[in-house]
């Protein structure tokens, strides 16, 4: 790490970057400052002045509880109250302390106060977790200007508006900071905001110029700085500011706004000057709640409830009709019928002559007698029984994953019983069903493939097939590895000797062959790191630019050094066994960086003399590159076309790879006019940009294809197989290619041989004409009715239900056509075809879309289950009833928003099968069981008050009353929803029916 | 050895437990939900024999109950239709006429031997000693504690008689039952002994001994039997008797004991004072003279519910063979689950 920070010390990457990561703020209007909603005056650098001048800012301290020490009572009791069933507890306990009572009020109040404290308590250690966390953060250091250019560690809480503050690299920031400068020489600075959006992406906030020479602690002696900007808001990607420096008054923008809770990348330390503190921050003013969900159960649960308040009002009612019948009766003129009850002498509750009343008193007597139908530890004995079930998920030594040390962690406890009743599960594909561990597998070089791997889907095609094929290279290759025994690298699994142990020497096209792999070393924005073994090692965006740096360096080119205008390869001279490395340094002019519209990334380098050509290495999709190419750069476009199509068949993720040599004069034309672009502060900045990079980014050479693996998790295909057998239904949807998802579906036996497959796609001859035309209206309608009529072409094709088994369909539609079928006014014939489909497979779907198809299968009212790793998923996580995340690769955020996290997505199968299973029965028996006891115990009671003339007796004494629920019966009931089984896990599996 | 309709769990559950052991992960038996069950399938010949086996305990006990219940001789006279005159029409003034003699005799015959103890209960119908007023009508202390016999919460509206507390206060004591019986066996005398006829605890612990009555039925509307204000609450058995209030509205209490044994067709002459009002709410009123068996007085519902649960099984066996004989089923036949039915032609 060290020898990294220490390179990148003195690099002006700002010049190197072109696209949006540098894009200037738009311009806002500024004028509005000072005004109302723009009245926050910072004095930089003089904190204590602000008070003076008579502002009040909130400290820095923050609190994300729920309760203080003084309101926790009465807070958390208002909270507990407002459910109807302690509502309804309270009221009839408080008329307990009235003569209204058939029974002693404690007998009402202990059970209501056990229940309640219980609940509080509960409350209460989750908050007071939740102050350990807020403690943590508050107690955090940083370093804080203290005058004079020394820099004091302080705690963040308190952090007062005003102070500069210096944060270090891979440091949380600890308020909302102007950037002031960084160790970079321009100002900038990489930021990761994976706590506020979720991307991870590195983002590249940028100091004011004016501001970017303060390098040294001592520069901020007698810095005075006076910034004005808006009021505290929520909206992360808007800033308005100016800064009063130097006599100058500057604009700022959301390039030089560092929020709270993102941290510091890449970047050995900046200043900022804070300017929201607290919960004034925009992450504390965006902080929601996230949304809460309740199971189906719980739900149906409530019915019961509102259903047994009716019986009970009305067993009530009749209880008071007779009451008042009867008491009436007692008194007839003057007479006394039961003179033993004093009819003449009687308080208004038992009064003769005021029949009607009484029989009121006697209903609220009644409701509060009954009350023993509605069980007041319902919610808390559920609450328990569901923390002490995912207990034992967590527990479940099989849901444990070894390698990563994490187990199962179910972070909601309360969906437990959902995962019983789980009818279809969406799940993402990368990193989910797939490790998103890059290999580098095979490649297409001059037309000639190279790499004998196997990869799992072309095992699955073969086994599909019926070829033994799949078999015999899986124990040839399982045997040449054997022989070789070299370790295996990670990312990298080609397996050719024609070009390893630089043996492509030996091949016609080696000049080709060697151009292919510098091209793999240099055109990237990997970061090498060299060990003190001289190991290179390769920090990467993505995992797939990972896999090619790591091929190249396999293969002989290692990608060694960066510097901020060149990289160095280290070539490994082929015609020698010996490791003896050629040094080959390219001055890096220009990086177009790869963004998902262009689809492609390319580099501008000078070669190193003699030749001293200047290149432009570019890669990227197929689609864009061959429309790119050279007359003469098509050598081996058939062959290369042909090669990646046998990829993408066999789940290849695939890039085509070509360069182009630049003369002097067309370079400083791009150059010129490439500068110009990204100086122009218009808003028609970037598609300047973009149209230089287009001019210069044609007339390519092709080189060849590479095809990258993303494997499959373990036990995969079995998983969904045996998911599939216990009737769920599975979607996939993923960002990937129709071809690339299809055969992935093949993969993991999603998509099985003899299914039907409905494709539904945006691929019409007539409709790509008129996106050519490029009329967006027409397009639109023509889609549309398109999406339609496929739709309604798949629905024929399914047979209705009940005329034979809907197994063998399989559901397929690409993301344009989606964005169609998701219209109101389509998207529940879509959802009628794809109910009718065993598996359905959305490609290139956006996260929203993501989201969209969740709610949308929701709407069919069935449960869903929806399982993903990354960033892209969280929306559907938290739309789907349950949101299970992967705790893997792609960092914590789905995690974060999922309400189960499981290691691998092979632990499903037991998850849902097993617990689920158990969960969904024990909870579900266990109501049963609460239900009937408390029923029955309010029958017995209100029949004995038919015997007792309806006077509101009750047939057992109080104490019983009162420990009914709280003790004599919670306890077996709870036992059983927690131990019970059915049927052991070892059957729940075998018979996945069962689910 | 085999357990045939018992599936033992915990011997199919080598799965997982042996798994390689992890040093972060708690792996016992109890955390992966391994620890032996036994859950027993209903088998025809597992549910034959445990509705033999009830059947067979069941019956027995049943036969045994009744047989005591059937040795129990009771002779149960209700007199309150019968002791007021034929001549009277207004009953209820008749028995609210203090002045008038209302002794009543009644002649009763023994229909079989009568081994001593003889219980003498009276029986009254109608009466609802479980009113929710009535029932709270009493205040426990002041029954207890001479120095609290000014307590008289609860006790509406029988409290205070001129400013001064009752002593026993509340509706309960006020309408103690006030009828009183006399038996002459052929013309004897038959002494009854009417100690030891409330509870033991009642009468050490909830009645003081160094309580005495006061202001007792001394208001203008008089409920039932006045206390003898020289005796101490704990030795006024009817009273403690009467206040232990009945569940039901039809009710015996134990009125006395007779230590003499009467033979078959002895005649019993009852002397009564018909004193207590049950007109006015329909009430009935019966004396009932009863021996005992080890079971009780004379109650048959026991031995019938025995018998009716008993040969309940047994049906239910004979039936389940029956079928089980005629049409048997293989077990666990997966044609007869509900989503099978379909296919299975059912």
């Amino acid at each position: 790490m060290a020898r990294v920070r220490r390179r990148l010390e003195k690099l002006k990457l700002s010049t190197l970057y072109s696209f949006a990561l540098c894009a200037k703020g738009s311009t806002e209007d500024h004028s509005k400052i000072g005004t109302a909603g723009f009245s926050r005056v910072v004095y930089v650098n003089d904190p204590d002045r602000h008070e003076e001048e008579g502002f009040r800012y909130p400290r820095n301290e923050v609190s994300t509880t729920k309760y203080s020490l003084v309101t926790f009572v009465p807070k958390s009791l208002f909270e507990q109250f407002r459910r109807v069933a302690n509502f309804y507890f309270l009221v009839s306990g408080i008329l307990t302390l009235t003569p209204l009572a058939p029974y002693s009020a404690v007998s009402a109040l202990l059970p209501l106060s056990v229940v309640i404290t219980a609940t509080m308590l509960k409350e209460g250690v989750e908050d007071w977790r939740r102050k350990q966390q807020d403690i943590e953060l508050n107690n955090r250091i940083v370093k804080v200007h203290r005058g004079n250019g020394s820099f004091e560690e302080t705690k963040w809480k308190y952090i007062k508006i005003g102070d500069v503050i210096k944060v270090e690299k891979d440091n949380f920031f600890p308020a909302d900071l102007i950037l002031l400068s960084s160790n970079y020489p321009d100002g900038i600075c990489y930021v990761e905001t994976m706590n506020l959006d979720g991307e991870t992406n590195l983002k590249i906030k940028q100091a004011l110029e004016v501001t970017s020479d303060l390098q040294e602690d001592g520069d901020f002696t007698n810095l005075r700085q006076i910034i004005k900007c808006e009021d505290p808001n929520a909206n992360l990607y808007s800033f308005v500011g100016t800064m009063d420096y130097k006599g100058m008054r500057h604009p700022l923008s959301p390039q030089q706004l560092l929020l709270r809770d993102s941290k510091l990348r890449n970047t050995d330390y900046i200043y900022g000057a804070v300017i929201f503190t607290g919960h004034d921050t925009k992450v504390m003013q965006n902080a929601t709640e996230p949304p809460s969900k309740r199971s189906k159960i719980e739900k149906k649960m409530d019915y019961i409830i509102y259903l047994l308040l009716c019986s009970l009002l009305g067993i009530a009612l009749l209880g008071s009709v007779f009451f008042g019948i009867w008491t009436k009766a007692d008194l007839r003129n003057g007479e006394l019928k039961r003179w033993y009850l004093r009819p003449d002498d009687s308080t208004v509750f038992y009064d003769p002559k005021r029949a009607p009343l009484a029989s009121f008193c006697h209903l609220l007597t009644a409701l509060m007698l009954y009350n023993y139908f509605i069980p007041i530890s319902l919610y808390i004995s559920i609450e328990m029984v569901k923390i002490l079930q995912a207990v034992f998920i967590n527990q479940d030594i099989d849901m444990y994953d070894e390698e990563s040390d994490k187990p199962t962690h179910a972070r909601t406890s309360n969906l437990n019983e959902e995962l019983g009743q789980v009818d279809t599960i969406l799940s993402d594909k990368t990193g989910t069903l797939t490790c998103n561990m890059m290999e580098f597998i095979k490649c297409s070089i001059a037309g000639t493939a190279y790499g004998q791997s196997v990869t799992e889907v072309e095992k699955a095609m073969a086994l599909r097939k019926g070829v033994p094929l799949g078999d015999e290279i899986e124990a040839g290759g399982h045997k040449e590895k054997q022989i070789e025994e070299s370790p295996h690298v990670k990312g990298f699994n080609l397996k050719d000797p024609r070009i390893m142990d630089g043996n492509w020497i030996h091949e016609p096209n080696k000049d080709v062959i060697r151009d292919f792999f510098r091209l793999l070393a240099i055109c990237h924005t990997c970061i090498p790191e060299v060990d003190e073994t001289d190991k290179v090692s390769y920090e990467a965006e993505s995992p797939d630019e990972a896999a090619f740096v790591i091929a190249a360096r396999e293969l002989g080119f290692e990608f060694y050094k960066r510097t901020q205008t060149s990289i160095v390869i280290r070539e490994r001279d082929p015609n020698q066994n010996v490791a003896d490395y050629q040094y080959r340094k390219y001055e890096l002019l220009n990086v177009l960086e790869f963004s998902s519209s262009r689809r492609r990334m390319s580099v501008i380098v000078k070669e190193p003399e003699p030749e001293g050509r200047i290149l432009l290495f570019s890669k990227g999709a197929d689609s864009v590159m061959f429309t790119r190419l050279a007359p003469d750069g098509r050598k081996f476009e058939e062959e290369t076309k042909r090669h990646i199509n046998e990829y993408s068949d066999s789940g290849l993720r695939t890039l085509v790879l070509a360069y182009r040599v630049l003369d002097e004069k067309e370079y400083e034309n791009f150059a010129e006019k490439f500068r110009t672009a990204k100086i122009s502060g218009s808003a028609d900045r970037d598609e300047q940009i973009g149209e230089a990079a287009d001019s210069i980014e044609r007339d390519l050479i092709l080189l060849g294809a590479t095809a990258v693996e993303d494997k499959l998790q373990k036990g995969v295909p079995e998983c969904i197989d045996k998911l599939a057998q216990a009737g769920i239904k599975i979607w996939v949807l993923t960002g990937d290619k129709m071809e690339t998802a299809i055969n992935i579906g093949f993969a993991c036996s999603l998509l099985r041989q003899g299914m039907t497959q409905i494709i539904i796609a945006l691929e019409a001859p007539d409709i790509i004409a008129l996106e050519k035309n490029g009329d967006k209206d027409s397009i639109a309608k023509a889609s549309k009715q398109s999406v339609m009529g496929q739709i309604e072409d798949g629905i024929k094709q399914v047979p209705t239900l009940g005329q034979s088994s809907t197994e063998s369909f399989a559901l397929i539609i690409d993301g344009k056509s989606l964005t169609y079928a998701l219209e109101d006014d389509v998207k529940f014939k879509f959802l009628d075809l794809a109910v009718k489909c065993a598996s359905v497979i959305c490609c290139r779907s956006s996260p929203k879309q993501k989201a969209l198809v969740t709610r949308l299968v929701k709407h069919s009212d069935k449960v869903t289950l929806a399982i993903g790793d990354g960033a892209n998923d969280v929306g559907m996580l938290q739309e789907a009833d349950i949101g299970v995340g992967i705790s893997g690769v792609e960092g914590m955020q789905a995690v974060m928003a999922s309400d189960i996290a499981i290691a691998q997505f092979r632990f499903l199968e037991r998850l849902l099968l097993v617990h689920g299973h158990w969960c969904y029965r024990r909870i579900s028996v266990m109501i049963c069981y609460f239900f009937y006891k408390n029923v029955t115990f309010g029958v017995t009671i209100f029949l004995y008050e038919a015997f007792a003339s309806f006077s509101g007796k009750p047939a057992y004494n109080d104490w019983f009353l009162s420990l009914y629920n709280v003790f004599f019966t919670s306890l077996p009931v709870i036992a059983l929803g927690v131990f019970d089984q059915d049927v052991s896990s070892r059957l729940c599996l075998q018979f996945k029916t069962l689910h | 050895h085999s357990c045939p309709m018992v599936l033992r769990i915990a011997e199919l559950t080598s799965f997982g437990a042996g798994a390689s052991a992890s040093t972060h992960q708690p792996n016992s038996k109890f955390t992966q939900q391994e620890l032996p069950a036994c859950k027993p399938i209903l088998t025809p010949k597992w549910v034959i024999s445990v509705f033999l086996l009830v059947g067979v305990i069941f019956v027995p006990i049943g036969v045994a109950s009744l047989l005591a219940s059937n040795k129990v001789v009771e002779i149960v006279d209700r007199y309150d239709d019968a002791c007021v005159p034929s001549n009277v029409t207004n009953k209820l003034a008749y028995i609210q006429n203090s002045t008038i003699s209302k002794t009543c005799r009644r002649t009763l015959k023994v229909p079989k031997d009568m081994k001593q103890p003889i219980f003498v209960y009276y029986q009254l119908n109608n009466f609802y000693q479980n009113h929710r007023r009535y029932v709270k009508s009493r205040n426990d202390q002041q029954l207890r504690d001479a120095s609290k016999a000014n307590e008289t919460t609860l006790c509406d509206p029988e409290k205070t008689r001129d400013g001064m507390a009752i002593v026993p206060c509340g509706l309960i004591a006020w309408s103690t039952f006030n009828d009183t019986y006399t038996f002459q066996h052929n013309t004897n005398n038959l002494s009854i002994d009417k100690t030891d006829i409330s509870w033991k605890s009642d009468r050490d612990h909830k009645f003081g001994s160094d309580v005495f009555p006061k202001n007792f039925q001394k208001g203008p509307l008089i409920g039932g039997k006045t206390l003898n204000e020289s005796i101490p609450l704990s030795e006024q058995e009817d009273l403690i008797v009467w206040m232990r209030t009945a569940a039901l509205p039809t009710f015996r209490k134990l009125y006395g004991r007779i230590y003499v044994d009467l033979k078959e067709n002895d005649t019993i002459t009852v002397t009564l004072d018909n004193n207590y009002n049950t007109y006015s709410f329909d009430g009935k009123k019966s004396l009932v003279l009863s021996t005992s068996t080890w079971l009780g007085g004379k109650n048959d519902f026991l031995g019938l519910a025995y018998l009716t649960v008993g040969g309940l099984c047994f049906f239910l066996a004979f039936a389940f063979t029956l079928l089980y004989l005629i049409k048997p089923r293989k077990l666990g036949d997966n044609n007869y689950l509900s989503w099978n039915r379909n296919s299975a032609g059912h």
